[in-house]
């Protein structure tokens, strides 16, 4: 009873009992999420002004290689499926999360991260790949936008990875609390969106520039 | 005792709900499924597909955007049901009409201009 009538009037929290504290955090949690998603749009503008950015100079090869000459789409479509894996076993670590089975949680995130892992590792090697060939960011305006836009949704990954990460370490000190649950929320919204970022990235740079 | 212990003690209108706001796995499935097939289309028809340029790149296109409401519908729970789903719907569907405006507009600026400089 005391804890409704805490949640009722925030000022009683003054009193600061542990009970309204959890209780505050659960009330809070969507407008939490719905603050998160709110970053994501203006990431989204991020995102699409480096599309725009890309569309505009991908045709300026200063006489070096073009999408056709260096894009490999095999490699590219293996990168897809892990990353859309990665997306899928997310999507059931938050079923168990939502569901308090710590360990299925951890297991999932677990695979998770290793997809997403794999994706990064695919990409370093292709940009290294293209560094040591002659072909890194300095030698045209299309391999600038090129590296700029990919590069950028690359270091989104390894934020993701990182943040997947502590979250498990999370996890494993203080199990699944309405706190935690609400993080790994947020995280999910992130490495979807990744997701769809990507799609577009597949399709405006490697499916269209290899045509 | 607290809210988020009575939501726990009726698993009914808990799992409802559940389905409501995060999705359950057949959702996931079905998204998963759906984004598969919308990914292997567009890769096919590029790196085997016969097709002219013109219907390639429809192909292409339109796969994507069709994945793209697959992923906001199966895996972002997008919906016009929620109260808190349909916030964020409209504050997508408002960034996707400023993104459309920046990066449609930017390109097309930009290409006018370049075919300007060619006469």
């Amino acid at each position: 009873m005391s804890s409704n009538a805490a949640s009722l009037n925030p000022n009683d929290d003054v009193n600061g009992h542990d009970d309204s504290h959890d209780h505050e955090h659960h009330d809070t949690s969507g407008d939490t999420i719905f603050g998160f998603w709110l970053y994501l749009m203006t990431d989204c503008l991020l995102f699409a002004s480096f599309f725009a950015t890309y569309a505009v100079l991908f045709m300026n090869t200063a006489g070096g290689v073009s999408g056709k000459d260096i894009f490999e789409l095999d490699f590219v479509a293996v990168e897809t499926a892990a990353l859309l894996l990665s997306s899928i076993t997310f999507g059931f670590a938050m079923i168990a999360a939502h569901a308090q089975k710590q360990a299925k949680t951890l297991l999932w995130l677990g695979v998770t991260f290793a997809f997403g892992a794999a994706f990064i590792g695919m990409e370093i090697y292709e940009f290294h790949h293209l560094i040591v060939n002659g072909n890194g960011p300095g030698e045209s305006a299309f391999l600038s936008a090129f590296f700029a836009l990919v590069g950028l949704h690359g270091l989104h990954v390894t934020a993701g990875l990182i943040w997947m990460t502590i979250l498990i370490i999370e996890i494993l000190r203080r199990g699944l609390g309405n706190q935690t649950v609400t993080r790994l929320s947020c995280l999910s919204l992130f490495w979807h969106f990744l997701d769809i970022v990507w799609i577009c990235v597949f399709t405006v740079v490697y499916l269209i520039g290899a045509m | 005792m607290s809210h988020s212990h009575s939501h726990s003690a009726t698993p009914g209108n808990a799992e409802e709900e559940h389905v409501d706001n995060h999705g359950d796995v057949k959702s996931y499935i079905i998204g998963f499924v759906l984004s598969v097939i919308l990914t292997v289309i567009p890769f096919w028809t590029v790196m085997e597909g016969d097709f002219s340029k013109t219907t390639t790149l429809w192909i292409v296109v339109v796969t994507a955007i069709v994945q793209l409401w697959v992923h906001l519908k199966f895996f972002l729970h997008l919906n016009f049901v929620t109260e808190d789903g349909r916030a964020s719907t409209f504050s997508f569907l408002f960034s996707a009409l400023v993104i459309v405006m920046v990066v449609g507009l930017s390109i097309w600026i930009i290409y006018e201009s370049n075919a300007m400089m060619m006469y």
